[in-house]
C-alpha cells in the first residue's frame, strides 16, 4: 500500500515525535509514504479567520502537488490539516464560483481525485489480524483514554468521520493492539486549540476537565491524534498543576507512538523522550 | 450563570453609546458571505449551551446570532464573542437548523477587520496576522519565528520563556527555518492573488 503523506507544519517541529512514530508504525505493517513534493502550510485558523479565499486556496494547492505527483490518497496525521483539507474540499464541491477563484488563485489545475485520508482510517481500515500480528509485547498496566478533539469529526457532514459526539476508531485500533480502552466523557471536547499562546488560561481552564475526567475514570495515558490537543495537554500541565493546585502527571501520546510501543519499537525510536510530562518508567 | 450577567450588563454599555441602531442591510450582507439563512435560528441555545469558551464572550453565540438578525452591526462587529471562538465546531454541528456558526464567527472577524474595527482580544488578531505573514515569507510555519515576531509585537517577552526553554531544550523547535525559494513563491502567489482579488470584489 502506498500512500502520498501529508505531514504539516506541526509534524515538522512541535510534534516530530507524531512523524516519527507514524512512519514507523508504518513502515511495520508495509505501508509506503510519500511526502508531497513541495507541500506548503494549509493555513490552519489564522487563514479561515482572515480569508475564506485563502483558506480555500492553501489546502487545494497541497491537493493538487500531490495530485501532480500522481497520488490517489493522501495521508494527514494533523487534525488541524485534515479539517482544513476536508472543508476545502467540501467548500468548492458547493460554491462553484469559489471553485474558480481558487483553481485561478492557485494556478494549476485541479481535478479532485485525491482522497484525504487520516492515519486512523488507514489503520482502522486493515484486517485486525494484521494489527495483532505485529504486536510484540502486550501491553500491561497502561489504561488508556482516547481524546479524538474538535477537528477529526466535527462537522460531520463535511468530516464524515466516525459518529461526531462519541467516536471509536482510535479505541478500537488501540484495543487491537493490547491496550486497555476505558470509556470517559471527554472524547471530543475542546482543549482551547489555538489560544495556546494568546488566551493561554482559556486553554487551561479547559485543559483541567480533561486531564480530570481521564484521572476519575483511572487512566494512566491520553492517546490524542492532534499536534495542538498534544501541545496544550503536555506541555501545560505543570501550568494547570499551578493553577488549580492539582498533581496531574498523566503521559499524553499520539496513538501512533502507543502502536509502536506494543509494536516493540524503543520509546526513544518513538520520540516519546520528546515529551513534557515524564514517562514513567 | 456568569455568562448571562456579564452579557446583559455589557448590552447596557452597548446600548448607552447607541449601537443598537440597526443596519438593514447588515444582515443579508452577512448571510450572501456565508451562504446560510441566519433566519433559521429558532433560539434554541444549543450552540451556546456547548459552546466551550461562552465563558469569555460578552455575547454567547445565540445572542450574536439575534443581534446579526436584527441588523445590529456596530454591535456585533465590536464583539469580543468572535475573536474568542475557538472554533471548535460544537455549534455548527449541534444547529438543529443548520446555521454554520463557526463560519459566521469567521466572517464577523473577517468585516470587523475590513471595517476598520480593532478588535477587543487584540492578542488574536496580532496572532493571526503574525502566523500569516510566517506562511506568507516561509511557505510553512516557522514557530520559532512566530513566536519572535509575536514577541516582538506584544512586548510580553516573558510569558511562557520557561516552557519555551523546555521545549527548546526537547528539540521540539527549530532554530532554522526550513527554507525554499520554491515554496517561498508559491505562497507568496497565493497571498497576493487572494489580495488582488478580494480588492477588486
Amino acid at each position: 500500500m502506498k500512500y502520498a503523506y501529508y505531514p504539516g507544519c506541526s509534524l515538522h517541529s512541535t510534534g516530530a515525535e507524531f512523524d516519527v512514530s507514524f512512519k514507523a508504525v508504518s513502515g511495520k505493517l508495509g505501508i509506503e509514504l510519500e511526502e508531497v513534493p513541495g507541500w506548503v502550510c494549509c493555513g490552519t485558523s489564522p487563514a479561515h479567520a482572515s480569508s475564506h479565499l485563502l483558506a480555500t486556496a492553501l489546502p487545494i494547492k497541497n491537493l493538487a502537488l500531490a495530485e501532480y505527483a500522481q497520488a490517489k490518497e493522501v495521508a494527514v496525521p494533523c487534525a488541524a490539516c485534515y479539517s482544513r483539507f476536508k472543508s476545502a474540499l467540501y467548500d468548492i464541491d458547493q460554491d462553484e464560483k469559489l471553485k474558480e477563484d481558487v483553481k485561478e488563485v492557485i494556478g494549476s489545475s485541479f481535478q479532485g481525485k485525491v482522497k484525504v485520508l487520516h492515519p486512523l482510517e488507514i489503520f482502522a481500515g486493515l484486517p485486525v489480524a494484521e494489527l495483532k500480528d505485529k504486536v510484540k509485547e502486550k501491553p500491561v498496566n497502561t489504561k488508556v483514554v482516547c481524546y479524538y478533539g474538535c477537528l477529526l469529526t466535527r462537522p460531520p457532514k463535511v468530516m464524515q468521520f466516525d459518529n461526531v459526539e462519541y467516536p471509536m476508531t482510535m479505541d478500537q485500533v488501540l484495543e487491537n493492539v493490547g491496550y486497555e480502552v476505558l470509556d470517559w466523557s471527554y472524547k471530543t471536547d475542546c482543549c482551547g486549540a489555538t489560544f495556546a499562546l494568546t488566551e493561554t488560561d482559556a486553554v487551561l481552564r479547559l485543559c483541567e476537565k480533561i486531564l480530570k475526567d481521564a484521572q476519575e475514570v483511572g487512566a494512566n495515558a491520553i492517546a490524542v491524534a492532534c499536534p495542538l490537543c498534544h501541545a496544550n495537554l503536555d506541555t501545560r500541565q505543570s501550568d494547570i498543576n499551578a493553577k488549580y493546585n492539582t498533581q496531574y502527571n498523566i503521559p499524553i501520546y499520539y496513538f501512533t507512538q502507543l502502536m509502536g510501543l506494543a509494536f516493540g519499537f524503543t520509546p526513544k525510536e518513538l520520540g516519546v523522550n520528546k515529551h513534557l510530562t515524564e514517562v514513567p518508567v | 450563570m456568569s455568562t448571562q450577567t456579564v452579557s446583559s450588563e455589557s448590552l447596557q454599555d452597548k446600548r448607552s453609546e447607541s449601537a443598537l441602531v440597526p443596519d438593514a442591510k447588515f444582515m443579508k450582507q452577512m448571510n450572501d458571505e456565508v451562504k446560510v439563512n441566519v433566519n433559521l435560528c429558532y433560539q434554541c441555545r444549543k450552540c451556546s449551551a456547548g459552546c466551550p469558551m461562552s465563558a469569555d464572550m460578552d455575547y454567547t453565540p445565540v445572542q450574536l446570532i439575534h443581534a446579526i438578525r436584527l441588523g445590529l452591526k456596530e454591535l456585533v462587529l465590536n464583539s469580543k464573542t468572535m475573536w474568542m471562538c475557538s472554533s471548535c465546531q460544537t455549534c455548527t454541528t449541534r444547529c438543529p437548523q443548520e446555521v454554520d456558526i463557526a463560519r459566521i464567527m469567521d466572517a464577523a472577524k473577517i468585516m470587523a477587520i475590513a471595517e476598520g474595527i480593532k478588535p477587543p482580544v487584540s492578542s488574536v488578531h496580532t496572532f493571526n496576522k503574525a502566523a500569516l505573514r510566517n506562511i506568507k515569507w516561509f511557505g510553512r510555519m516557522y514557530e520559532l519565528g512566530l513566536i519572535g515576531d509575536l514577541k516582538m509585537r506584544t512586548f510580553e517577552f516573558f510569558k511562557d520563556m520557561g516552557l519555551g526553554a523546555k521545549m527548546f531544550f526537547k528539540g521540539k523547535l527549530k532554530i532554522v527555518p526550513s527554507l525554499s525559494p520554491l515554496r517561498t513563491l508559491t505562497t507568496w502567489k497565493i497571498f497576493s492573488r487572494v489580495k488582488k482579488k478580494e480588492r477588486s470584489s
